[in-house]
């Protein structure tokens, strides 16, 4: 039997445009990462179902965490008494008018505590809060 | 003068490397973005100071929740899985209606934001949030 001799096909994929490519890859990443990362409190958030995802960049977020022991944490800085933070969100709400508080409260806490600080955050005018949660199924 | 001829020097950046280079940069962006949205349920509080708004009683829905987690509505105790229902038909009647949560200084967090969770449910835009119950 006789075979017949192929045409050469050339099998190297085309390199040239490779740099280009990770370029996007990497403008995409360097324009999504926000270096910002607070290592908060430990809190079990709890579930719900309606949760949405807060609108706008991550720049304009500002994090509150409650735990069980009503500590409380906003960004990086602890929070020793409720009333501090009038001015913290207060400062916070100048630089940004477009803020946003995330609040990541434990589920055993008490209402006497979120009670606290929402009444500290209508002071500091920071007023569009959300109550973070996990999306549950029920 | 005599100039002694010189040597050519090399002009150009080697370009070589940059894909290397930008490998690496891409790894550690990758590396640090996360891409996971914050999710949660939002509101918006009342601005402080704001004048007492004299509203009509019929706008109104007391909703009141107690230490025990137990949930009452215009003071009718309801179960939470009711809520949705219960403040969907009242909104169907009256589209003005404005639910007014109360809580006490020892109810669960956890209980508060499922009783949200349901108002949300029902559509409910007009949520209030009145002072915990001094006892």
């Amino acid at each position: 039997m006789k075979f017949e001799r192929k045409h050469k096909i050339s099998t190297d994929i085309p390199t040239a445009s490779l740099p280009d490519i990770i370029f996007m890859l990497l403008i995409f990443f360097m324009v999504a990462t926000v270096f910002k990362q607070f290592s908060g409190l430990k809190v079990s958030l709890p579930d719900a179902e309606m949760v949405k995802k807060i609108p706008g960049s991550k720049r304009h977020i500002v994090t509150i965490w409650i735990d069980r022991n009503n500590q409380v944490v906003c960004d990086d800085y602890k929070v020793p008494k409720t009333t501090n933070l009038r001015n913290i969100l207060y400062e916070k709400r100048v630089q940004d008018p477009q803020m946003i508080v995330a609040m990541k409260i434990d589920k055993e806490s008490t209402m006497a505590m979120v009670n606290d600080v929402q009444q500290e955050m209508r002071k500091a005018d920071a007023l569009r809060l959300n109550y973070s949660a996990i999306p549950g199924v029920f | 003068m005599l100039l002694g001829k010189r040597k050519k020097v090399s002009t150009e950046i080697p370009m070589a490397s940059l894909p290397d280079i930008v490998f690496l940069l891409l790894i550690f962006f990758l590396v640090t973005t996360t891409i996971d949205a914050e999710k949660g349920l939002d509101l918006v509080l009342p601005p402080a100071q704001s004048e007492e708004l004299k509203m009509a009683k019929e706008n109104i829905a007391n909703l009141l929740i107690n230490a025990a987690g137990n949930v009452a509505i215009d003071g009718e105790i309801v179960e939470i899985r009711d809520i949705t229902r219960i403040i969907k038909d009242r909104l169907h009647q009256n589209p003005l209606l404005v639910v007014s949560v109360k809580t006490d200084k020892l109810t669960q967090y956890d209980t508060y934001l499922d009783v949200i969770d349901k108002l949300k449910k029902a559509e409910a835009t007009r949520i209030s949030l009145a002072e915990p119950e001094e006892n």
